[in-house]
C-alpha cells in the first residue's frame, strides 16, 4: 500500500495556468508529462470557472493552487501532489485519491473522496451527500457538516466531521472509522456508535492537527461497523 | 443527464439583461443535454382579461397568416400574433378553454405550448446554442426564466417532449432525472379529466403539481405533497407568474447549485454555468438540500 507520508516537492519554480486562455487538457497534459525532471515546485491555476477534472490524475510531488471554484473530479486519482482549492468544488473531489493531500477552502459537492485509497482530503466548509462513499483508506476531514448517506460501504480510512452528519451515516460500513463532533441525524444499517479509546483520541488529534482545526478530541464520538452484515443471515428476512 | 438553468432578476433596472445573462448559462449546460432546449420567460403581466398563448408549428414556413385570419374570423379582431419562425405568441382576450379546443380542432398540427398572462415558451430540438440563436434568447427581457437542455431517457426526441412542460396557466417545470411512477400519476389525473400532450414522465410531474394547485394547494404545499407522490430522481425547477421554486428528491442524485446576490438568484445544474455572471464572485453560493423547498418571489 502507498505510504501515507507527506510528499514534498523538490523543485523551486512556479508555473501558471489560466483556464480562461488554456484548456483543462493543456493543464492536465502538462501535469501528467511535464513535471518529471523539471524544477517546478508549484502550479498556480487561475480562473477555474467550475471546469471539470482540473488536476486529475497527477502522479508527482508538486503543490497545486486552484484560485477559484472547481467542477467535478478535481484532483481525482491524485498521487503525491498537494492540491489547495481557494473556492468550492463539484462532485467527486479527490475521488480515488491514492496519496498526497487535497484541501478545499469552501464547500464540496457530493461524493467527496469517493473510493479514495490514501492521502488526506480536507474540506473546510460543508461536504454534501455521500461524502467518503466506498472509501478505501483515505482520511477525510470536514470542517462543517456532511450530507446523507456519507461513508456508505466505507472500507478503510477515517472520516472526521467537525459539524453534524446527515441520515444513514455509515450504511453498510466495513472497517472505516467515522468520528463526528456534532449531531448525527441517523445511522445506516450496521453502523453503530462505539466508545472512544485512547487510540481514537490520538487519531482525532492527529487529523485535527493535519487540518489545522482547533477542536477538543474529547468532543468527538466514534461510529464503526457492528459487523453484522459480514455474513449472510437467512433469518434476517431482508430486514436490516 | 439534462441541464437546468434558472434566473430571477431582483433589481428591476437589470431586467433588460435577463436573456443576455442566460444564454451563456444555457450554452454551458449544453454538454448535459445536447439534443433539445427550451426556455420559459416571465414578462410583465397582461392587462386583466387578456391572455397569451405560445404556439409551436411543425415547419419553419408555417402559414401563420392563414392561422391569424381564421382566428380573427372566429374570435374577432382583438388579437395579435408575434411570429418567430415555427413559434408564435398569440395575444387575445379569449380564455384557455375556448382557445385550446379551437386550436386542436382547426389546426391539429400546432402544439399549444403555454397559456397565461406572463409566460412565453420556446422549445425545440437541436443543440441548445442553436435553439437559443433560433429564437433570439439573448434579447429576452422580463423578471425570471426557466430553461433546460435535454438528454432524453424516457421518451422520444421531439419538440413537444422538450422541456419546459406546462400545465394550466403561467406554470412550467423543468426536470433533471427520471420519474418512476409517471403512469400511475397519469391514470389518477386522467380520472379528473386532465389531458396529457405526450408520454413524457416530466409532464406527469408538471400536471400533478399544477392539479394540486387547482385543488387549492399553494405552490409550497403542492411541492411538499410531491415529495410523497412523485417517485424517482429529480431536481425540479418550477416557474409561476411571480415565483421560482427549486426542489430535489430525497436521494438528491441530480445536481443543482444556486448563486444569490442582491441583484439576482441564478440556478444551474453545475457552477460552470454560473461562472460568467456579474458579481458571482461575491454571491452566496449553495447547493439545495434534499426535500427542502427553495422558493423565490419576484
Amino acid at each position: 500500500m502507498e505510504s501515507v507520508m507527506q510528499h514534498q516537492p523538490v523543485g523551486t519554480e512556479v508555473k501558471e495556468f489560466d483556464l480562461e486562455r488554456q484548456s483543462v487538457r493543456d493543464l492536465n497534459q502538462f501535469l501528467h508529462h511535464g513535471l518529471e525532471g523539471s524544477a517546478i515546485r508549484s502550479i498556480e491555476i487561475a480562473n477555474p470557472g467550475g471546469r471539470h477534472a482540473i488536476a486529475a490524475g497527477v502522479n508527482h510531488p508538486v503543490d497545486i493552487e486552484v484560485r477559484g471554484h472547481g467542477g467535478y473530479y478535481l484532483a481525482g486519482m491524485n498521487k503525491h501532489a498537494n492540491v489547495t482549492v481557494y473556492g468550492n468544488v463539484g462532485w467527486g473531489v479527490a475521488e480515488n485519491m491514492m496519496s498526497g493531500s487535497v484541501r478545499v477552502k469552501g464547500f464540496a459537492s457530493e461524493s467527496a473522496g469517493a473510493s479514495g485509497h490514501g492521502g488526506t482530503l480536507i474540506i473546510e466548509g460543508d461536504a454534501s451527500l455521500r461524502c467518503g462513499i466506498s472509501m478505501k483508506g483515505i482520511d477525510i476531514v470536514v470542517g462543517g457538516d456532511i450530507g446523507n448517506y456519507s461513508a456508505f460501504m466505507a472500507q478503510a480510512g477515517h472520516l472526521l466531521v467537525c459539524g453534524d452528519a446527515g441520515h444513514a451515516l455509515g450504511d453498510s460500513i466495513y472497517e472505516a472509522v467515522i468520528y463526528v463532533r456534532g449531531r448525527i441525524k441517523s445511522l445506516g444499517a450496521d453502523a453503530r456508535e462505539e466508545a472512544m479509546t485512547d487510540a481514537d483520541y490520538a487519531k482525532v488529534a492527529q487529523l485535527l492537527g493535519k487540518a489545522g482545526f482547533d477542536h477538543n478530541p474529547r468532543e468527538f464520538k466514534r461510529v464503526a461497523s457492528a459487523r453484522q452484515l459480514y455474513h449472510w443471515n437467512a433469518d434476517a428476512n431482508q430486514e436490516y | 443527464m439534462c441541464g437546468i438553468v434558472g434566473l430571477l432578476i431582483k433589481n428591476p433596472a437589470l431586467r433588460g439583461q435577463l436573456g443576455a445573462w442566460m444564454v451563456p448559462m444555457l450554452g454551458e449546460m449544453a454538454a448535459r443535454g445536447p439534443e433539445s432546449a427550451g426556455m420559459a420567460v416571465f414578462t410583465q403581466a397582461l392587462p386583466s382579461g387578456q391572455r397569451k398563448y405560445s404556439l409551436h408549428a411543425p415547419a419553419w414556413d408555417y402559414d401563420w397568416g392563414a392561422f391569424e385570419g381564421e382566428f380573427v374570423k372566429r374570435f374577432g379582431p382583438e388579437a395579435e400574433l408575434g411570429v418567430c419562425g415555427n413559434h408564435a405568441i398569440l395575444t387575445c382576450d379569449e380564455p384557455l378553454d375556448k382557445v385550446k379546443p379551437w386550436v386542436k380542432a382547426s389546426h391539429p398540427a400546432l402544439h399549444l405550448l403555454s397559456a397565461g398572462k406572463t409566460m412565453d415558451i420556446y422549445k425545440d430540438i437541436g443543440h441548445p446554442s442553436t435553439v437559443a440563436e433560433r429564437y433570439g434568447f439573448s434579447a429576452l427581457t422580463g423578471t425570471h426564466l426557466v430553461g433546460h437542455t435535454r438528454m432524453a431517457t424516457e421518451s422520444a426526441v421531439t419538440p413537444d417532449r422538450a422541456h419546459p412542460f406546462t400545465a394550466g396557466e403561467d406554470f412550467c417545470l423543468v426536470h433533471n432525472g427520471t420519474i418512476s411512477n409517471p403512469f400511475m400519476i397519469r391514470r389518477r389525473l386522467e380520472h379528473h379529466g386532465i389531458v396529457f400532450d405526450t408520454d413524457n414522465d416530466t409532464e406527469a410531474a408538471c400536471r400533478y403539481l399544477e392539479w394540486r394547485m387547482q385543488e387549492g394547494d399553494d405552490l409550497e404545499t403542492a411541492l411538499t405533497r410531491g415529495f410523497e407522490e412523485l417517485d424517482g430522481f429529480y431536481t425540479f425547477l418550477i416557474g409561476t407568474g411571480d415565483k421560482l421554486a427549486l426542489v430535489r428528491d430525497a436521494f438528491a442524485c441530480k445536481p443543482a447549485v444556486v448563486a444569490e446576490t442582491d441583484d439576482y438568484v441564478a440556478i444551474a445544474s453545475e457552477f460552470r454555468a454560473l461562472a460568467h455572471l456579474p458579481g458571482v464572485d461575491n454571491a452566496r453560493l449553495f447547493e439545495p438540500m434534499p426535500e427542502e423547498l427553495y422558493v423565490w418571489k419576484v
